[in-house]
C-alpha cells in the first residue's frame, strides 16, 4: 500500500512539499509520523483525505495525509 | 483621564466649522470605543433610516482606549457610520500607524457632519485643525494623494485618504490610512467621498496618559510574552501571513471557486502563502505596536509594496477561477490605488464571470476585455474600471448584488445582506455559516471567527460540520469580538489572548474595573445596540440567511461534497441564547438587561 503526504508551510523541508510512501503494511497515522520525522505535538492540523483526524487512525491505501504546524490568519 | 483623551472633533463640511467637544465618559466607558462608542453616537445623531449617501449621514472615525497606549496592537481605529451597501451600521477598522497619530494628536473621534460644497481634506497638527481645498487632490490614487500631503504637511505626518473608488461613490470603496492599509468593508468610502472629504492627514506630539504606568508595562511584557509563545501569532502568522490558509482550506474542500461553485481549487499551491513566500516576499511589515508583523511587503511591477491576505489571494485567486499569483499582487495593489475592499472587488469580478458565462452579461458589454474563470489577462483592468466606474466597471462598482440584480438574478450574488462573503464555504464550516447570516453588517468573517474552532483548532478543536452548540460559540465569539473591535487592538491577538486578558488590558491603561465577563458583557451591549441600528434602518431579520447556493446546492465534489448549510437548525438557537424572540428581534428584558 501508499499514501500521499502533503507538507506545509514549516513542514516543507528542503523544498518537499508532498511525497508518496509505500508500506508492507497498514500503520497509524502515529507511525506516519515517526517516519517522516515530524513530532506528534507539532502538527496542529492534521487531515486524512481532508477529514480532521487523531494520530491513532489506521491509514489505507491511497489515502491522502494533509500535515500542518500552528497557522491562522483571517 | 487614562487611556482617552476625552476630546471629540466635530467637523461640519457645510458650514466648514471645526469644534471641539468633550467626550462624554460615562459612554465612553459603557461602549469602551471604537466600534461600540460610534454605534451608539450613530444611534444618538443619526436617524437609522436616513440614506446612507446623504449629508444627513455622519463619518466617524473612532480610536478605542488602547489606541496609540503601549500595548501589543494598540493602534487601530474604527471608520463607523450608514453602510451605503448594505443598509446597515457599518464599522470598519484598520491598523497602520494613523490612528496612533490621531490620538497623539488629543482626539478620541472625528465627527464629519453635512458634505463640503468642493473636494477639501482635513489637516490635524495638534490643537490647529484647518480644512483646506483638495481640488488639485480628487481624482488621484491612494498613494499619489499621500504622497502629495505628506510632502506639504509636517515631516512624519500620516495620511487616511479615499482613492478614486470612493470619490465616484462605488458602494464598495475603502478608507485607506498608510497608502495600503484599508478599512475596507460595507463601502465606507463612498461614505468619505459622498461628502467631498478627500483625506485627513495627522500630526500630533502627545501621548495619552495611562492609569498606571508600572502595571502597563509588566501586564503588556507578559501578553507580549503570550503572543510569542503561541504557533499562530509567534509564529504561523509572521512567517506566512494570512495567506497560510490558502492551502488550509483548499485541503478541507471548502476554498470558494468560482464563484462558490466548488470547493477545491486546482491551483491552489500556486497562489498559497508558501508560494507568496518562496517567490515575492521582501520582508514582514508591522502595524503600530505590532509583535505579530503579518504584514507582507512583496516585489511587483511597479517596484515593491503591500502584498496581498489570504482574502484577496482567494478573491482575485480560486473564487475567479485564477492561479497567477503575479496578476493577484498587481490587482490587489490597484485595489489600494482605487480604494476599494478587496474581497468585494474579487468577488463581484466572480459574480460577473459566472453571469456571463451564463447569458446574462453580453459579449458587447465587455468592451472586448475578457471576463472568464481562469483568465487573468484582464482583472487589473477590470479593477480600475470599477474604481472610475467605466463601462461595465459602473455596474460593477455597486458591489455583486446590485450587479446580479440589474440582470434579474441576485442568487449569484455571494452576499449576505448584500456584502460579498468571504473565503469560507459556510458549507464545509456550519458554524462560520451561522456567523455570516446573522453578523450586524452582513457577510462578515472577523465579526465572529469561528474558523478559529472549526478550523484551526483554536482555542479548542470542534467538528466544523456539526451544528450543534454552534449559537453558543456564535454568540461568544461575535461578543468578544466587537469588545476587541472597541478597545482599539487587533483581533489577531485572540488567538493568543482571552476575555480576561482584555480587561487586565484596558484596566491596567485606563483605570476601569473590567473582569472577562464585563468584556463579554460589553460585546453583547454592542451587539444588540447594532441589530437595533439594523432594525431601525429596516433590515428585517429575514436577511439573516444565506446565498440560495450555499442553502440548496450541495458542494459537488472533495472533503466536504455533498453538503449544504444547515441554517434552519441554528439560526432559532442563536436567536434564543442571544435572549430574542423567535423573530429575531431583542426582547425589552434583554435591551434592559443590557442598559440599552
Ligand atoms: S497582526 Fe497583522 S493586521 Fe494585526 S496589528 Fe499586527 S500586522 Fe497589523
Amino acid at each position: 500500500m501508499e499514501v500521499e503526504v502533503r507538507y506545509f508551510a514549516t513542514f516543507r523541508k528542503n523544498g518537499v512539499k508532498k511525497e508518496v510512501i509505500p508500506f508492507e503494511k497498514s500503520i497509524s497515522v502515529k507511525e506516519l509520523l515517526t517516519k517522516v520525522d515530524i513530532q506528534e505535538e507539532d502538527v496542529a492540523i492534521l487531515l486524512v483525505n481532508g477529514i480532521k483526524v487523531d494520530s491513532e487512525t489506521i491509514l489505507k491505501d491511497k489515502d491522502v495525509v494533509s500535515l500542518f504546524p500552528p497557522v491562522g490568519g483571517g | 483621564m487614562f487611556g482617552y483623551n476625552g476630546k471629540v472633533l466635530r467637523i461640519n463640511l457645510k458650514e466648514m466649522s471645526v469644534k471641539t467637544e468633550d467626550l462624554n465618559m460615562d459612554m465612553a466607558k459603557k461602549y469602551i470605543g471604537g466600534r461600540g462608542l460610534g454605534t451608539k453616537i450613530m444611534m444618538d445623531e443619526v436617524d437609522p433610516k436616513v440614506d446612507a449617501l446623504s449629508p444627513e449621514n455622519k463619518l466617524l472615525i473612532v480610536t478605542g482606549p488602547m489606541t496609540g497606549n503601549p500595548v501589543a496592537t494598540g493602534g487601530r481605529y474604527m471608520v463607523v457610520t450608514k453602510s451605503p451597501l448594505s443598509d446597515t451600521i457599518a464599522s470598519s477598522n484598520s491598523g497602520g500607524r494613523w490612528g496612533a497619530e490621531l490620538k497623539f494628536a488629543g482626539y478620541d473621534v472625528i465627527i464629519f457632519e453635512e458634505k463640503a460644497e468642493e473636494p477639501v481634506y482635513l489637516s490635524i497638527e495638534d490643537d490647529k485643525v484647518e480644512i483646506l481645498p483638495a481640488n488639485d487632490l480628487w481624482g488621484t490614487t491612494v498613494s499619489v494623494t499621500t504622497k502629495k500631503l505628506e510632502e506639504k504637511h509636517a515631516k512624519n505626518c500620516k495620511v487616511l485618504a479615499i482613492g478614486p473608488a470612493g470619490e465616484n461613490l462605488s458602494l464598495i470603496a475603502a478608507v485607506m490610512n498608510d497608502e495600503d492599509r484599508a478599512a475596507g468593508r460595507s463601502g465606507v468610502g463612498a461614505v468619505m467621498g459622498s461628502k467631498n472629504l478627500k483625506a485627513i492627514v495627522v500630526k500630533g506630539s502627545n501621548k495619552p496618559k495611562v492609569f498606571d504606568d508600572e502595571k502597563v508595562k509588566e501586564t503588556n511584557k507578559a501578553q507580549l510574552a503570550k503572543i510569542k509563545e503561541n504557533g499562530v501569532t509567534g509564529q504561523g502568522l509572521p512567517t506566512y501571513g494570512t495567506a497560510v490558509l490558502v492551502n488550509i482550506l483548499n485541503e478541507l474542500g471548502s476554498l470558494p471557486t468560482n464563484n462558490f461553485q466548488k470547493g477545491q481549487f486546482s491551483g491552489a499551491e500556486e497562489i498559497s502563502g508558501e508560494t507568496l513566500a518562496e517567490k515575492y516576499l521582501i520582508k514582514n511589515t508591522a502595524c503600530y505596536r505590532c509583535p505579530i508583523a503579518c504584514g507582507r511587503y512583496v516585489k511587483m511591477e511597479a517596484g515593491e509594496g503591500g502584498g496581498p491576505e489570504y482574502e484577496t489571494l482567494w478573491a482575485f485567486g480560486s473564487d475567479c477561477g485564477i492561479s497567477d499569483l503575479k496578476a493577484i499582487i498587481e490587482a490587489n495593489y490597484w485595489c489600494n490605488e482605487m480604494g476599494l475592499d478587496t474581497i468585494s472587488t474579487g468577488a463581484t469580478i466572480a459574480a460577473a464571470i459566472e453571469l456571463k458565462e451564463k447569458g446574462y452579461i453580453k459579449e458587447d458589454e465587455l468592451d472586448g476585455l475578457k471576463l472568464e474563470f481562469g483568465n487573468a489577462t484582464d482583472i487589473m483592468e477590470w479593477t480600475k474600471r470599477m474604481g472610475y466606474r467605466q463601462g461595465l466597471g459602473n455596474k460593477m462598482a455597486e458591489g455583486s448584488y446590485r450587479l446580479a440584480e440589474s440582470y434579474g438574478v441576485p442568487e449569484f450574488s455571494m452576499s449576505v445582506k448584500k456584502l460579498e462573503i468571504p473565503a469560507y464555504d459556510p458549507r464545509g464550516t456550519q458554524g462560520q455559516g451561522l456567523q455570516y447570516a446573522t453578523a450586524n453588517r452582513g457577510g462578515c468573517h472577523v465579526r465572529g471567527y469561528l474558523i478559529s474552532p472549526e478550523v484551526l483548532g483554536l482555542p479548542e478543536a470542534i467538528d466544523r460540520f456539526a451544528t450543534e452548540g454552534k449559537e453558543v460559540w456564535a454568540k461568544i465569539f461575535q461578543d468578544l469580538t466587537a469588545s476587541i473591535d472597541s478597545l482599539g487592538v487587533c483581533l489577531f491577538t485572540s488567538f493568543a489572548l482571552g476575555a480576561p486578558d482584555y480587561a487586565d488590558m484596558i484596566n491596567m491603561v485606563a483605570g476601569t474595573d473590567h473582569t472577562g465577563d464585563s468584556i463579554l458583557e460589553a460585546g453583547d451591549r454592542i451587539w444588540n445596540l447594532e441589530r437595533m441600528f439594523n432594525l431601525k434602518a429596516g433590515v428585517d431579520p429575514s436577511q439573516d440567511t444565506l446565498p440560495k447556493r450555499l442553502l440548496e446546492e450541495p458542494v459537488p465534489e472533495g472533503p466536504a461534497k455533498g453538503w449544504k448549510h444547515k441554517l434552519d437548525e441554528m439560526l432559532p438557537k442563536y436567536y434564543e441564547v442571544r435572549g430574542w424572540t423567535p423573530e429575531g428581534i431583542p426582547t425589552e428584558e434583554k435591551l434592559k438587561a443590557l442598559g440599552l
